[in-house]
């Protein structure tokens, strides 16, 4: 860790990803204006360094009036929670489920991991795309999607870390010790694999945050007048010629928050796995 | 050997395949009544009964699914409650050339950038052409795509008025969307490349060609590369997946006539006939493109082959 914090590029990604959690959690604070009320007499301004704009508008308003700026800051609360949601249903699913096929093997293992390879084989995002024609766009749909989507590779995963793991002697001890399977895959091998799990964790950020954005954009996630960046760029498509602001920076949110987080989750493969350390070799 | 394997592949595809045809189906039933779709309000019980008992929807749930099989294997998937109501299927045959062609022009356009972007990236190791090569691989595959397409129609249509915003037909309509889709993919290609020369670089082979006298231009761009495309490989059935997406959230973008556009239209009409058809298309196009590149692999590859 110490050897990251001398690189500027990671402490600038660290930097920012850490502002856009604290703006998101606590976005009533930073926020200026209500995001979702808009005032139709001060409908698409500019923002405030262009002919016409204000300093009560940063980055000035929408079609309805309301004010870019705060919908940025609640839709990072809209995109970051989205994201740590269907991470986490995710993960848990799948890590589980791969501690168990590669604790137990045989027929456990086989089915488990054919049903993996299923997943894999089928291009999700047309599943996603189905479901939220039939089922409508909705906060819970959305999370559920973008899960049923990353949960196969962290099966995968979480069975080939637990692989490794078993062939420790200190499993066999446990066992011969009478612990059961379920306080051995918690106790020992949960703790062991975790730090794998957790930087391929890091590393979906960057895909799920840009999932949501592409499902938003498309009118399948999560619905209005929540403001989420995608269905901002999706709003502001057709005013581009005119109002270049409403497309323009919910892109860019989406464009550095992406890139703050592949930047940290590269870090992270490389701190865990010198061997592909690109750096000093 | 290699006979086996491909009849074990097809299978595992069929499988597959399956299982998706089967969510479809199940989804399709669970969520509407077709019945209710196909017929307008002033409909009587008498035409329910008959159109329920024409597409056998009184009929046990297995039973339906096998005419639903059926029907699909002969291409017939229902038609669009959309418009005109013309036959899914049809809609999908005419749209898919438009959308093959901008793949294979994101296709093209990822290999003839991302790979000698990645060798030179290798062998000009720690330089600030790597150091570029990176950052720029890192900024493409963190740019949303829809968004790129928005911006370089901003920049190069609406305020240059170099190329068209949007249509099809000639080539100067395939350049914003194919750069916009293959963006990521030259990103990915690029860092792959890279990384496998790098290895490749430092590898005993190299070193002995080296010692034989063959030419740099010969070491690198011969031996050092061929064996840095395997690799490469892999990441096909990642980029057919990408293509997906990016198909359609781009030709969303620039008004693309390809099956991405009709599966957003078919979104905002809920048309479930027609996006069902489309996710059966691709998922099959999906497979096909995998197994191809599989074949390939395990041909290049003799441990592939279990």
């Amino acid at each position: 860790m110490s050897a990251l914090l001398r690189k500027p590029i990671f402490v600038a990604a660290f930097a920012l990803s850490a502002t856009l959690l604290l703006v998101a959690v606590f976005a009533p604070w930073f926020a200026p204006h209500n995001p979702m009320e808009g005032n139709l007499l001060e409908r698409l301004m500019p923002p405030a360094w262009e002919d016409g704009g204000t300093w009560r508008h940063v980055f000035g308003t929408d079609i309805l009036g309301r004010d870019i700026l705060s919908r940025l800051i609640y839709g990072a609360r809209v995109s970051l929670a989205v994201c740590a949601l269907a991470i986490l249903l995710a993960g848990s699913v799948g890590s589980s489920l791969g501690i168990v096929a590669g604790y137990f093997g045989g027929v456990v293992d086989t089915i488990i991991m054919r049903i993996v390879d299923l997943a894999i084989s089928l291009p999700m995002i047309l599943l996603a795309l189905l479901f939220g024609v039939l089922f409508g766009p909705s906060f819970n749909n959305i999370v559920v999607i973008i899960s049923l989507v990353l949960w196969s590779q962290f099966a995968r995963m979480a069975r080939g870390e637990t692989l490794k793991i078993k062939a420790n002697d200190y499993i066999d001890l446990a066992r011969s010790a009478g612990a059961s399977p379920l306080r051995i895959m918690l106790h020992h091998v949960l703790p062991n694999v975790a730090g794998s799990l957790i930087v391929l964790a890091t590393l979906q950020v960057g895909t799920v945050i840009i999932m949501e954005a592409s499902l938003s954009f498309l009118g399948v996630g999560v619905p209005p007048p929540l403001p989420a960046w995608g269905s901002m760029i999706a709003e502001g498509r057709s005013y581009v010629v005119s109002a270049w602001w409403l497309c323009i920076f919910p892109g860019l949110a989406v464009l550095l928050t992406v890139l703050s987080a592949n930047i940290l989750g590269d870090a992270f493969t490389d701190e865990l796995n010198p061997t592909l350390h690109e750096g000093r070799r | 050997m290699m006979l086996r394997y491909i009849v074990r592949r097809s299978v595992e595809m069929l499988i597959a395949l399956l299982l998706m045809s089967a969510i479809v189906f199940a989804l399709g039933r669970v969520t509407g009544d077709p019945v209710a779709l196909l017929l307008n309000e002033y409909a009587t019980a008498q035409d329910r009964a008959e159109l329920t008992q024409q597409l056998g929807l009184d009929k046990p749930l297995l039973t339906q699914y096998a005419i639903f099989l059926k029907n699909a294997v002969q291409g017939d998937l229902g038609v669009s409650v959309a418009g005109d109501r013309r036959s899914a299927m049809e809609l999908v045959k005419e749209r898919l050339p438009a959308s093959l062609q901008l793949a294979f022009a994101a296709f093209i356009i990822s290999v003839l950038i991302g790979i000698p972007l990645g060798v030179l990236a290798a062998v000009k190791r720690g330089t600030w052409i790597d150091t570029g090569a990176r950052l720029g691989a890192l900024l493409g595959q963190s740019v949303p795509v829809f968004w790129l397409g928005i911006v370089l129609m901003y920049f190069f249509s609406v305020t240059l008025g170099w190329l068209p915003t949007s249509g099809y037909g000639e080539w100067r309509h395939f350049v914003l969307p194919a750069l916009s889709m293959g963006l990521f993919t030259v990103a990915a290609v690029t860092r792959l490349v890279r990384v496998s020369m790098i290895d490749a670089l430092a590898s005993e082979y190299i070193k002995l060609a080296r010692i034989k006298g063959l030419s740099e231009t010969l070491v690198v761009w011969k031996h050092a590369l061929r064996n840095s495309l395997l690799p490469v490989l892999t990441y096909m059935g990642a980029f057919f997946a990408t293509m997906i997406t990016g198909a359609v959230v781009i030709e969303t973008v620039f008004a693309w006539p390809g099956i991405g556009r009709l599966a957003y239209e078919s979104i905002l009409n809920r048309d479930f006939p027609v996006m069902q058809a489309v996710v059966l298309t691709m998922t099959l196009l999906f497979m096909l493109a995998n197994l191809c590149v599989d074949i390939a692999y395990a041909r290049l590859d003799p441990r592939i082959r279990r």
